[in-house]
């Protein structure tokens, strides 16, 4: 397919919430007055110095940003090839990279005088990061969370439990992420007047995967300074998981028109992208239309929405955000897999060669940062968005791998 | 262009009576059931048939919507069987509309000019597509009005009066109010606050308005039919066939009828005397 490269990649969306053929507004009539008012409320907000002011002080006295951007030695000398740098979202307050948006969300929902705020989550890893700043903020909290995700992230369902947040527990569907996103949805246009739904990741309707990704471009903005300290120079490929994809483009997005700049994304292969176990939606999935937006969705061939499958409950997602969908068809984002058993090896590998215990998110990219960097010349500046700490996946982990760690 | 609902709510108003519309899942329980189903309605007193296109993710849709589509899905109901059923209720019935209700993905899969020309051939006579807001219009709504089908679109009590135009612009055959903010089976509608908001989309258009979600019983017809020109019936219909399924969840002889005799009971509710708006 030839698709016309635009002069900009950081341009998007239109008007209209489009990014190319993906994106859009595809809600019940209910919502569509309140996404509208946010779309508002946002532009506002983003033309506020106050409110950048507020934001500023919040990301580095209560966030504890900037995070560092970490120069993972061993784990370079262990590959022989690129200088592999992390960006240590894990370090974040709630350890991960989550908080970046909340923050910006949940001062939005203040601002627009919404008592009652709303997410849904998978990993539980938003879910904590909007328990925290609603409890902070003085908010409702109400998180949607799979049945089946409730059972394998436990610690979380805790720290949103201690925060003051209600955990629905969601028991249709699959009982994962996407059903979650749907039972918050069916909130959403239950309780549209007083209430903010606060969206994780870079996908739903126009104005999300906009603001969620000029929320979480801090990380790209940020590795850019340090690692022209750091280096003198701009670094040569980034790379990131992708599950809806908020932490890769955050990453990625100030850096789209750097085009000499190698940038891939790794999405959950599962068991395999051939075992049909998987929640890799550009490699095994096709356009469609789900949860507001158009984008690259797992689904049969009546259009109906098949289950990811994912080790990692942060990427079990049918679908993923419209912008990378649309820098996957442009060809600006190289889209890989990892299975859930490179993960795992990553995980291991990561935890003793660096001392970090990573989330089972990010271990997806580390592990094909194994087939990238010792291919690569050594003065080949990489750096990996660390997403989020392993914490809450110990249990999870060693039961993969028989019990032991 | 005057199409089978146009027509059918011009006899309605003739007849000086609002009109009951009755959802029912395609392929709920199974294809042959829900066929047999859709066929009793019209005899039972529904005077416009909605048929649901079953999804995996119906996000505008309560437990029991929700729970039919999965029966139907479950039973290997697709796009094309679903143009079926209506192929095959046209045989004997060239009167009745055909609406034909869910989200846009299948559609989409199926591809848009592909399904408009097929559900056209087999006798559709509208769409509502929950997902697909007025901001969308460019997806199905304007090439499913070239193609000569209706674009019955939802108003609910947010769509305020700057928002009501954009809304009814390319909206035909009815406008279908939601009468709650919340999804389909929630709480019932309040009559007395729907009456003023059926009022109010009135002044901005002269298209029949269907009043629906939460409807259960032929009491809350009547009183909803004093202000509108049908009423819609869905999450009690598709309960009462759950709750005529076998412990494995199959049809049984009591399927067709329990929907049939609560359909007639609602029908009451817009046929005891004439209740139709002035």
């Amino acid at each position: 397919m030839t698709v016309q490269q635009p002069n900009s990649f950081r341009t998007g969306p239109d008007e209209r919430g489009h990014f190319g053929n993906y994106g859009g507004r595809f809600v019940a009539e209910t919502l569509m007055p309140n996404i509208l008012a946010l779309e508002q409320a946002y532009a506002a907000a983003k033309a506020d110095p106050a409110f950048q002011r507020e934001m500023d002080g919040h990301l580095k006295n209560y966030v504890g940003r900037p995070s560092p951007l970490y120069f993972a030695e061993r784990m370079t000398a262990h590959f022989g090839g690129a200088k592999i740098y992390f960006k240590r979202e894990d370090l974040n307050h709630t350890g991960a990279h989550k908080v970046n948006n909340v923050l910006g969300q949940i001062m939005l929902a203040k601002r627009m005088g919404k008592p009652r705020v709303i997410a849904e989550t998978g990993a539980g890893m938003h879910g904590v990061a909007t328990a925290t700043l609603c409890a902070k903020f003085g908010l409702d909290c109400i998180v949607y969370m799979g049945a089946v995700d409730v059972g394998r992230q436990q610690p979380n369902v805790q720290r949103m439990h201690a925060l003051g947040a209600k955990v629905v527990p969601v028991e249709s569907g699959a009982r994962t992420l996407k059903d979650a996103m749907n039972e918050a949805l069916r909130d959403w246009v239950t309780n549209v007047a007083d209430t903010f739904y606060c969206i994780g990741t870079v996908a739903g309707p126009h104005p999300y995967p906009m603001m969620v990704r000029d929320f979480q471009s801090i990380i790209g903005f940020e590795t850019r300074e340090q690692m022209l300290e750091a280096e003198g120079r701009l670094p040569d490929s980034l790379i990131a998981c992708i599950g809806g994809g908020s932490n890769a483009m955050g990453l990625f997005h100030p850096f789209l028109d750097e085009r000499q700049i190698e940038i891939y994304g790794v999405e959950a292969a599962g068991h395999g992208l051939k075992s049909g176990k998987h929640a890799a939606s550009i490699a095994g999935g096709r356009p469609g239309v789900l949860h507001g937006n158009r984008t690259y969705l797992l689904m049969n061939s009546d259009g109906q929405i098949e289950e990811a499958h994912s080790i990692s409950a942060g990427l079990d997602y049918p679908g993923i955000g419209p912008e990378h969908a649309w820098l996957n068809d442009l060809g600006r984002i190289k889209f890989l897999s990892a299975t859930d058993k490179e993960a795992l090896a990553a995980f291991q590998l990561c935890s003793r060669l660096e001392g970090i215990i990573p989330a089972l998110e990010p271990c997806h990219a580390l592990a094909k940062i194994a087939q990238l960097a010792p291919k690569k010349p050594k003065d080949h500046l990489m750096v990996l968005n660390l997403s989020g700490r392993g914490d809450k996946d110990l249990a999870s982990v060693a039961e993969h791998l028989g019990g032991k760690l | 262009m005057t199409t089978r609902i146009d027509t059918r709510f011009a006899d309605l108003k003739r007849e000086g009576r609002a009109g009951l519309v009755t959802f029912i899942m395609a392929g709920d329980p199974d294809p042959k059931t829900s066929l047999a189903i859709v066929k009793a309605l019209p005899k039972a007193g529904a005077d416009v048939i909605e048929i649901g296109m079953p999804f995996t993710d119906p996000m505008a849709d309560g437990p029991a919507i929700q729970a039919a589509g999965l029966r139907a899905l479950n039973a290997g109901q697709d796009m094309k069987k679903t143009l079926d059923l209506v192929r095959a209720f046209r045989k004997d019935d060239a009167a009745t509309p055909i609406v034909l209700m869910g989200y846009y993905n299948p559609i989409y899969i199926y591809g848009v000019p592909r399904f408009l020309k097929d559900a056209k051939s087999v006798g559709v006579d509208g769409l509502i597509i929950v997902d697909l807001p007025p901001e969308e219009d460019d997806e199905l709504c304007l090439p499913a009005l070239k193609a000569g089908l209706n674009f019955i679109r939802l108003a609910t009590p947010t769509t305020d009066d700057k928002r009501l135009p954009a809304v009814l612009a390319n909206t035909s055959g009815f406008v279908y109010y939601v009468s709650i903010t919340g999804i389909t089976g929630a709480a019932a509608p309040d009559a007395a606050k729907v009456g003023p908001a059926v009022a109010r989309i009135k002044r901005h258009t002269k298209l029949p308005v269907a009043v629906g979600f939460g409807v259960r019983t032929a009491q809350q017809v009547r009183a909803l039919a004093a202000g509108a020109e049908a009423v819609v019936v869905g999450s009690a219909l598709v309960s009462v066939v759950k709750d005529s399924l076998d412990k494995t969840g199959k049809a049984t002889a009591k399927t067709v009828k329990a929907v049939a005799g609560l359909v007639s009971e609602l029908a009451t509710g817009v046929r005891g005397g004439k209740r139709g708006p002035k």
